[in-house]
């Protein structure tokens, strides 16, 4: 993925507000501990839960396997949630899915214009960039000038789909294999397949580019 | 609030001058501690059984600062609504940092052995089906004319637009109803697919989008 930096733009006034924000949540927090609505462990094990053991290296799982058995790939294009529940990928916000593939002639790109879903059992928590306005608001317009923005060109040729999540359904893009992978073992296919390629927003790296 | 009022700040599909894309790293949920802290929270209550997720993103959209917001003050800031509309906290309380009225009765709090469970089991919004559907994959229908005065999951940008139906997805808890508190109400769910021109004065030719649309939103073409 090309571009980075940070999209917060910290600066002095900022701060004051994190400071500000970390004291009105801390004031809440002790609130609800003390009424008894919420348990301290039970924050920390859900935000370990994040943390540690839900991510992007699901999704990438998911694809690679795809990669290599094309009865997987049939099975996870027609039923999703069973076949990703099947490597163990289960839960909250990624109940109902669905697996786009990406081709030559169509190249998939998912946004939730409405507000962040996005199928967090197998993608982790969105990025922030996903729950921002420029994207959610251009995607569905423009997606090549924002694929632009990302570093990805496509041939103009590749007619683009935009998969708007206003529902429970939560989408998976199956990104095509890179050109030069044929040699590589699954778990090295997995390292080759980026958050973003699952989006729709990046392609996977290619071999030589994990080499170099 | 009466449906009047009602105005969503969130439905951003099509506008123009948010400016660029500002891309972030791939491993950080989040940029400070107290993010962390709203997150879990906000799993936490929702879970408590007090409200749905629908009636959250209800919350979420009508904060009258909510493009002044990021993402977690969002969440926060529904979060503290949310409790203070249920008199489950009061801004006295927040004010001092500690409890000063009677707690209320949730029907249920999580506890961390409840976290694996909870997580893993989600909370699917598809239902047993009690009746058939009303269009087929391939029909021609029309998403229905807005302005809709209350939560939706139509965006603006599909509203009164002709689309096809793809795919259909079972009947499903029917967000508009369930956020109001009018119960479940599921309704079929199908995705449809729009031609970007049909959208947008200018869309490149080849450009689909599909939305996921309620039975509902949709009607014969």
């Amino acid at each position: 993925m090309s571009g980075s930096g940070d999209a917060r733009g910290i600066d002095a006034g900022h701060l004051s507000k994190i400071g500000e924000m970390d004291l009105r949540v801390r004031a809440l927090e002790s609130v609800l501990v003390d009424k008894g609505y919420v348990d301290p462990a039970a924050l920390d094990e859900l935000i370990d839960t994040y943390e540690t053991r839900i991510g992007p290296r699901n999704g990438a799982r998911v694809v690679a396997r795809a990669w290599v058995d094309a009865s997987y790939r049939d099975w996870l294009l027609s039923d999703a949630t069973a076949a990703i529940a099947w490597l163990g990928y289960i839960g909250r916000q990624s109940e109902h899915m669905i697996a786009v593939q990406n081709t030559p002639q169509r190249h998939n790109l998912v946004v939730c214009t409405l507000c962040s879903c996005y199928p967090w059992a197998v993608l982790g928590l969105p990025p922030t960039w996903y729950k921002s306005a420029p994207y959610r608001s251009r995607a569905v317009r423009d997606p090549r000038g924002v694929l632009a923005e990302f570093g990805v060109t496509l041939p103009p040729d590749t007619d683009i789909r935009v998969w708007d999540s206003t529902a429970e359904v939560r989408y998976l893009v199956v990104p095509m294999r890179p050109v030069g992978s044929e040699d590589l073992n699954e778990e090295e296919l997995a390292a080759l397949v980026t958050r973003d390629s699952m989006i729709g927003t990046g392609l996977p790296r290619t071999p030589q580019a994990v080499d170099a | 609030m009466s449906s009047d009022d009602y105005v969503t700040r969130a439905d951003l599909g099509g506008q123009l001058g948010h400016g660029p894309i500002l891309l972030d790293s791939e491993h950080e949920p989040w940029h400070a501690a107290w993010e962390s802290r709203v997150f879990a929270l906000q799993l936490s209550m929702g879970a408590a059984g007090v409200w749905n997720l629908d009636m959250t993103r209800a919350a979420r959209e009508t904060l009258p600062d909510y493009d002044q917001r990021s993402y977690y003050e969002i969440w926060f800031g529904a979060l503290l609504k949310q409790l203070e509309e249920r008199g489950l906290v009061f801004a006295d309380e927040v004010a001092a940092g500690r409890s000063l009225h009677p707690p209320r009765a949730l029907p249920r709090v999580v506890h961390a052995r409840d976290v694996p469970t909870l997580q893993a089991r989600g909370a699917p919004t598809e239902r047993l089906a009690t009746k058939g559907p009303r269009f087929a994959v391939g029909q021609r229908v029309r998403t229905i004319a807005g302005p809709i005065p209350h939560h939706t999951r139509l965006p603006r940008y599909a509203q009164g637009k002709p689309a096809v139906i793809e795919r259909m997805h079972g009947m499903h808890v029917f967000a508009d109803a369930n956020a109001r508190g009018q119960g479940e109400h599921p309704q079929w769910l199908y995705t449809v697919v729009f031609r970007g021109t049909q959208l947008w004065p200018d869309a490149e030719p080849g450009l689909t989008v599909s939305i996921d649309a309620w039975e509902p939103y949709l009607e014969a073409a």
